[in-house]
């Protein structure tokens, strides 16, 4: 039985800049239940990883601040705790990977010794024990002889097999939230596949409920079970995966999806067009009253310039901020 | 096995720097203008042209140059290096004599500018634009633009007649007993003002560099996962971040160890330090080839050595250079 493990509501995070105040991430809220995967997607900039470092409590401040809202872990408020309370919660209850493997690891300390460093934090145990810890996640993770390479160090080891460290040390104390900041952007597409399937399956095994931040809709669908789209620091769109797969409403998340290459077995098959998105995301600090995807959106109109959509339900599970959904339920 | 060979490979080239060194200095005083005879008679109160051609004779000046220059060459790889001329004795005693005290204070100044500069650099990259991370970027250039005599006057000046509470020169004071915890702290007090003036260069730039160095770790991803681990900040910079830090200043230390042994010639001067620095400048007035030669020869071997101890040092430090099987 699912339980709600994780819910973040009406967030709101402000960054000062030399143009003003820019409003990274404006009335987010996002809940994630016991093992599930929940996708967060958009293109850079949008407030994706902003996102995962407010859960973590890791917010640059200054500049950054928290301007409103609550993030609920089994109903505490982590924006409410003290750095101590933070500090146990990181690492331990709440776990993160990054997206640059080759630079996330500390050049000059062994894995081993890095990956036995959260379990000695977190579990106080010995540092034999904690070494033994340590093992016993490098080969979880699929780590070919394990007791050899937990001695090496970050730079003999390749990307793939980097992120896998990352992973074993995200999952020493066995948190019950891993967020994955697009893990797999910097690695190979086969090495990509094997990174999924690793999550997965640890997933099922350990039960930790991950937010798979990403820009890739192919990821998606290979990991998660819900998905939200951002754009411009805002949730435009959400729904289970196979709903947004099969039946995008907003533009940009029918954008995103175009923009994915298909293969085809069969080359005499004519594959539909690959289409992008013209333009990129806005600054924001020049961020209007309208909608912020409006100067990209084909669809747009003066209603669409003028003011901000609200979010509604379009189906069980499935909302959606945008005023052609609007019109279409009004016609 | 790589790391040994390659220690054995850098013993090897500290070897033929060094032979280049003996040659360097033999050819360089060689082509200093001036009769050594005059100079070997003139200590001896002058002498006539027979006791002229016998001092020549004897010492092997009248023997030509490549002879001259193998002789030397062999005699320093056998651990000698000639007499002086002016006390008669053997260099290497003459230079062990003066090496204790001038290793103290180089190799003190060095630790000092070592430790204190990162610990600076350190605390003011925590907050860049603090009041100590400003007074840091001042103090260091004014330790920069500062010759080191200059400084070493101006802290007489403040330290010994102003405020009276530092010897002025010496090693200690000379009545009292060598080897009593009394004589320890007694060189200790006379130690404090040269060692300050010498380090005041290093240290400010150390302090610039680990303040550079730091700044740019605190914002690198392993310290972005280090936080995410949830360690404590305190563990974040003495044990992630700090390591990473004093690996450029230790290359640079490296490097300056020759520079700093040549700034000590002039402290030890100012100060009337009996080290080598003040050997090396009495030799030079006086026109002591052997000491001179025996000086640069020993200067140099010292500096190697500790090339090659930063070397070894950093590749300890840094598993990325101990692990690479680049020279």
């Amino acid at each position: 039985m699912a339980e709600r493990l994780l819910s973040v509501e009406g967030l709101r995070v402000e960054f000062k800049t030399r143009d003003g105040i820019a409003k990274v991430i404006d009335n987010l809220s996002i809940s994630l239940d016991t093992g599930e995967t929940l996708g967060i997607v958009g293109e850079s900039g949008c407030g994706k990883s902003m996102t995962a470092l407010s859960i973590m409590g890791l917010v640059p401040i200054p500049p950054g601040r928290i301007a409103g809202g609550r993030i609920l872990l089994d109903g505490e408020d982590l924006l409410q705790a003290n750095e101590q309370r933070m500090r146990e919660v990181r690492g331990n209850e709440i776990s993160m990977i990054f997206q640059e493997p080759m630079t996330s690891l500390n050049p000059v300390y062994s894995i081993g010794n890095q990956i036995a460093e959260t379990a000695r934090l977190h579990e106080g145990l010995s540092r034999a024990d904690a070494m033994a810890r340590a093992l016993e996640m490098l080969q979880a993770v699929g780590i070919p002889a394990a007791e050899k390479r937990i001695h090496e160090y970050p730079h003999q080891m390749s990307g793939g097999m980097r992120q896998r460290v990352m992973i074993a040390m995200a999952l020493a104390c066995k948190p019950r939230v891993l967020i994955a900041d697009e893990p797999t952007t910097a690695l190979d597409v086969t090495v990509q596949a094997q990174i999924f399937d690793l999550l997965n399956d640890l997933k099922e095994k350990t039960g930790t409920a991950i937010i798979m931040i990403t820009h890739d809709m192919g990821a998606i669908a290979e990991m998660a079970q819900r998905v939200v789209v951002m754009y411009a620091g805002r949730i435009i769109e959400q729904a289970g995966v196979t709903q947004i797969l099969t039946d995008p409403r907003h533009p940009y998340t029918q954008g995103l999806i175009r923009c994915v290459p298909h293969l085809t077995r069969n080359p005499t098959v004519e594959r539909p067009p690959l289409l992008e998105i013209p333009g990129v995301v806005p600054a924001l600090s020049q961020l209007g009253s309208g909608c912020a995807f409006a100067p990209r959106c084909p669809y747009a109109d003066a209603k669409c310039r003028a003011e901000m959509p609200p979010s509604r339900a379009v189906d069980s599970g499935h909302d959606v901020a945008c005023w052609l959904t609007e019109r279409e339920a009004a016609a | 096995m790589q790391f040994l060979t390659v220690v054995a490979r850098r013993f090897l080239y500290a070897f033929l720097l060094l032979l280049a060194v003996i040659v360097f200095n033999f050819v360089l005083l060689y082509l200093v203008p001036g009769d050594i005879a005059e100079t070997i008679a003139g200590e001896s109160g002058g002498a006539s042209a027979e006791l002229m051609a016998e001092i020549r004779r004897s010492y092997g000046l009248d023997q030509p140059f490549h002879v001259q220059l193998l002789t030397y060459v062999g005699k320093v790889l056998q651990g000698d290096l000639g007499s002086s001329y002016y006390f008669n004795a053997p260099v290497l005693d003459l230079i062990l004599g003066r090496l204790g005290p001038t290793l103290l204070l180089v190799v003190t100044a060095l630790l000092l500018a070592i430790f204190a500069g990162t610990l600076f650099g350190v605390i003011a990259a925590q907050r860049p634009n603090g009041i100590f991370s400003h007074f840091i970027t001042i103090l260091a250039l004014i330790g920069f633009s500062a010759p080191v005599f200059w400084t070493a006057f101006l802290l007489i000046i403040l330290f010994v007649s102003i405020l009276q509470i530092m010897p002025l020169s010496g090693l200690a004071e000379p009545l009292s007993e060598t080897g009593t915890w009394k004589w320890y702290l007694d060189v200790a007090h006379h130690l404090f003002l040269p060692v300050v003036s010498l380090s005041s260069i290093y240290l400010a730039q150390y302090s610039r560099l680990a303040r550079a160095s730091m700044m740019d770790i605190l914002g690198s991803d392993y310290i972005r996962t280090a936080r995410a681990k949830g360690l404590g900040q305190r563990m974040i910079i003495y044990k992630h971040a700090l390591r990473n830090a004093v690996i450029p200043v230790i290359t640079i230390a490296g490097l300056q160890f020759s520079h700093i042994f040549s700034g000590a010639v002039v402290i030890e001067t100012v100060f009337s330090w009996p080290g080598l620095g003040t050997l090396a400048f009495e030799s030079i007035l006086r026109g002591d080839t052997p000491t001179i030669m025996g000086i640069l020869f020993f200067s140099a071997f010292v500096v190697i050595v500790f090339n090659l101890l930063t070397d070894l040092a950093y590749r300890i430090i840094d598993p990325r250079i101990r692990l690479s099987n680049t020279a």
